[in-house]
């Protein structure tokens, strides 16, 4: 039921930060939508109304690093359309490496000194 | 640069692309959800950032302006990559402010859960907004350059070019 939960929520914000993104122009306006905080939004709702505030607050720490590391993806999916002009899906996917690489390392050296 | 409303990619997009959209939304957060509750909070909260609906939205922009170009003739296959790179900017700009939402909500999630989202969401939008703005103004004092740069007379462009050179 939970994970029910989580679907719908999370497929409704979603979908809607995109279509808001849809709608707008320029496209560089557009696209801030794709960065926008949508899993998040849903995710912490649901953690605040399971866990405590500070169980959430724990997440939204380490959700810095994530988002650091999204700004890393979003430049590689940039550079990898424009100058070996690769397609859209392998660009985006070959990215998501870049990003669990700068995830990760920023979370293991950060966190793990703190 | 003004920011515009048009409605007529809702009318260009196809109903699977939205469903698409809504089953990826839904996945990524039950995946952020089973991270959290397997590895725990800290490993569960880079995942709030994770780029799940990026690419689907990337593909899709690619396709329409792909079927534009095709529907008047041509191949539309570098518009196409080039419509999607746009999106991409926009993406990276959007994630400068999402740190700033992360942090936002980590300091007032304990007092009030209400305003922790509403002070996170307007803090992620005045930063994105700001760095786009920024990132606009940039590019057009460039590209106004290049234009003043290509639109001068020969013999000014040559000193120009043997400045840079010297």
């Amino acid at each position: 039921m939970e994970y029910l939960a989580r679907f719908l929520i999370g497929g409704l914000v979603v979908s809607a930060f995109a279509m808001l993104g849809d709608v707008l122009r320029p496209k560089t306006f557009a696209g801030l939508f794709g960065a926008a905080p949508s899993v998040a939004l849903a995710t912490l709702a649901i953690t605040l109304w399971q866990h405590t505030a500070g169980y959430a607050a724990t997440e939204a720490r380490t959700m810095m690093w994530g988002a650091i590391a999204l700004f890393a993806c979003s430049v590689a999916v940039c550079q990898l359309l424009m100058w070996p002009r690769w397609n859209a899906l392998p660009a985006t996917l070959a990215a998501l490496i870049v990003w669990l690489a700068v995830a990760f390392s920023l979370h293991f050296l950060l966190e793990a000194n703190a | 640069m003004i920011v515009k409303f048009s409605s007529s990619s809702l009318k260009d997009g196809r109903w699977y692309e939205y469903v698409v959209r809504f089953m990826l939304g839904g996945a990524a957060t039950v995946f952020t959800g089973l991270i959290a509750s397997g590895f725990g909070p800290a490993v569960g909260g880079l995942f709030l950032a994770l780029p799940a609906v990026f690419c689907a939205s990337a593909t899709l922009i690619e396709q329409h302006e792909e079927r534009h170009k095709r529907q008047a003739g041509l191949s539309g296959h570098r518009r196409g990559q080039q419509a999607a790179g746009l999106d991409a900017v926009g993406a990276a700009l959007g994630s400068i402010g999402m740190p700033g939402f992360a942090l936002v909500f980590a300091m007032m999630a304990q007092q009030s859960a209400p305003t922790a989202f509403a002070l996170a969401l307007l803090t992620w939008c005045v930063i994105s907004v700001a760095a786009w703005w920024i990132w606009e103004q940039v590019r057009a004092s460039l590209r106004s350059r290049r234009t003043k740069h290509f639109s001068a007379p020969s013999s000014k462009r040559a000193d120009a070019v043997g400045t840079v050179r010297r």
